[in-house]
């Protein structure tokens, strides 16, 4: 076996082991704790007062992981002619994901456009690195509705703006900010030496950021790419919500919030697809990046 | 005793490879009221078509910095530099000139040929067939079993020798080469200086070689540029001698004269006041 898919393989083993791991705290916690919870500075006979400082363990507030994986198998809702739970999550994780990955594209580009303009010119990195960081401080709650409003009034021929490319946008917004700052600097780590070689050959700007600059940005683009898809995948389901898309698991999780008194386990089921959500793109990322290796060895043999 | 001066008469002497006239680079200190180092003061230098001019001189005294000003990879503060009768920078994007320099500065995603192709990727040559031109210049470095291997899994010595291969990819009329055999042991480094000569009397290519070594400088020379630091100056321009023993052979190692050249350089290095045979004050 290559060390290649040896460490593929070792690090879906960890991420298994994670989620795992995670299941066990679930249910230790569920056992352990207290089930009515535990309440600092609560007032004798009054419902509500103090601070929660430990959740409550009984099944309405955590039912237990079997209950849950039974009700996936149950249809959606109570009429038994209904989509089994399960894979109404599915579908809604897949469109969420089909957007996800969406904004994760466009943040890629958008990254490395800004990425390539700043390593070109000095002054542009002086006044937009700092608008780069600051965008990140704006909420996405603010954003929602302007992004979704002047989509809205883009109309080119055919084309109409969808209500899930806002979203994707969104997800973008999130997505681009670590491809741009990895990004940057892996343009900018060739050393002096290795910048010269390039000169002394002639090599035109082009031709120096193709050979040189991209290959050598590579170790700082991979994990950078992570953390924007884990960064499109919360943009993702947040801006499902804000901007009131149906269908994504977003809007899911808000409409079944409402049966936590009468159907607690299901709940949970959107809860854990959003979960599956950032796993398989993490994974996705994962193997994208796998032909990118040749270019990581100094970084990947120690 | 008669000197006779190994002028290459066959090549073409109208055309300097190298004239460095009057150069000075100055280096102003980054932080307030440190001083500017003066690399390199009023240094003028000609090097020949087809000649070996090896540059020696302390750590410190400008060997590198000269050779970037020859190589147009930083500009003089005052003077000039000419390469084949064109300016430097011109000489530069026609690619006139390879390089080697002080690290090996390999590209470490590039295999030994990726990294050896590399120059005749970028400028390619119509009918070259590439990849039989990197394989004779692996052999000729001797990596004959190294060439899918990566920067990485290669000595510091084999690294260096992928760098020198990758200079002469082109076939370069003016080679240059900033301590090339430094990091090979004296076996490897001896065989690479022959090598280094057969290839300059085959494509009668001019180079300005920095070293360290006195004998190394001797051996493969016609003339040895003596350094001095701050400022950095020539301090005097030592003819080497080249009667009996053809240049290059090994029979020049042990030759008489190639022993008066090592003690005329080395009294230039110490003192200038060395005025032996074969020495040209400037
Ligand atoms: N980019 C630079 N900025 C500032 N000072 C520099 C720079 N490059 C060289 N110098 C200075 O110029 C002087 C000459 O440097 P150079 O590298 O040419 O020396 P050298 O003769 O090649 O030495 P060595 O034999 O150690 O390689 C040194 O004092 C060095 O500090
Ligand atoms: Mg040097």
């Amino acid at each position: 076996m290559s060390t290649r898919s040896r460490s593929l393989l070792f690090s879906s083993a960890t991420g298994i082991a994670g989620v795992a791991l995670l299941a066990v705290l679930w249910e230790g916690y569920k056992a352990l704790g207290p089930a009515e919870g535990l309440r600092i500075g609560a007032v004798e006979g009054e419902r509500g007062s103090g601070v929660m400082v430990l959740p409550r363990t009984d099944d309405v507030a955590m039912p237990h992981l079997i209950d849950m994986l039974v009700r996936l198998l149950e249809p959606v809702s109570s009429s038994a002619a209904d989509t089994p739970l399960w894979l109404a999550v599915v579908q809604a994780a897949s469109l969420s994901l089909g957007i996800a990955l969406c904004g994760l594209a466009i943040g890629l580009v958008v990254g490395t456009v800004l990425a390539v303009a700043m390593q070109r010119v000095r002054i542009v990195e002086s006044a937009v690195l700092p608008l780069v960081i600051l965008s990140q401080t704006v909420p996405l709650i603010a954003l929602a509705p302007l992004v979704r409003s002047w989509g809205a009034r883009i109309e080119i021929g055919e084309f109409e703006w969808q209500n899930w490319m806002s979203v994707a946008v969104i997800a973008a917004y999130l997505a681009f900010f670590p491809i741009a700052v990895g990004m940057l600097r892996g343009l900018q780590s060739p050393s002096a030496v290795d910048v010269e070689l390039m000169d002394s050959l002639a090599s035109g700007w082009w031709s120096t950021l193709v050979r040189l600059r991209l290959p050598a940005a590579v170790p700082y683009l991979v994990p950078a790419l992570k953390l924007a898809g884990a960064s499109a995948v919360v943009g993702t389901v947040v801006a499902e919500v804000s901007v009131g898309l149906p269908g994504g698991i977003g809007r899911m999780i808000m409409e079944f919030a409402g049966f936590v008194s009468s159907d607690p386990a299901k709940v949970w089921a959107p809860i854990t697809g959003a979960l599956l959500l950032g796993l398989v793109v993490a994974g996705l990322v994962a193997l994208a990046g796998l032909p990118l290796n040749r270019f990581r060895r100094t970084e990947l043999a120690s | 005793m008669t000197i006779i001066i190994d002028t290459p008469e066959r090549l073409d002497t109208t055309t300097d490879a190298v004239s460095v006239d009057g150069v000075t680079r100055i280096f102003s200190a980054r932080k307030r009221g440190a001083a500017d180092v003066v690399a390199l003061s009023d240094v003028s230098l000609t090097v020949h078509a087809g000649e070996f001019v090896s540059l020696i001189g302390p750590s410190g005294c400008g060997k590198s910095t000269l050779l970037r000003q020859i190589a147009d990879l930083d500009q003089p503060d005052a003077g000039s530099v000419s390469v084949f009768g064109k300016t430097a920078r011109r000489a530069r994007l026609d690619q006139d000139y390879g390089i080697a320099f002080q690290q090996a500065g390999l590209l470490p995603w590039r295999t030994v040929s990726q990294n050896i192709a590399l120059p005749l990727q970028m400028h390619r040559e119509r009918g070259l067939d590439v990849a039989a031109r990197v394989r004779e210049l692996i052999e000729l470095v001797g990596l004959g079993d190294f060439a899918d291997r990566y920067p990485d899994q290669l000595s510091g010595g084999m690294q260096q020798r992928v760098a020198i291969a990758r200079s002469l990819a082109r076939n370069p009329k003016l080679l240059l080469m900033d301590e090339p055999f430094g990091a090979l042991d004296e076996m490897t480094r001896e065989r690479m200086q022959s090598e280094l000569l057969r290839i300059c009397g085959e494509t009668g290519a001019a180079v300005v070689f920095v070293t360290h070594s006195i004998p190394e400088a001797v051996f493969l020379s016609h003339r040895v540029v003596v350094m001095s630091p701050r400022p950095g100056r020539v301090k005097e321009v030592v003819v080497m001698e080249r009667a009996g023993a053809p240049v290059g052979s090994d029979a020049v190692r042990d030759d008489a004269a190639f022993f008066r050249g090592v003690t005329a350089v080395r009294e230039a290095l110490h003192d200038g006041a060395a005025a032996g045979q074969g020495v040209e004050n400037r």
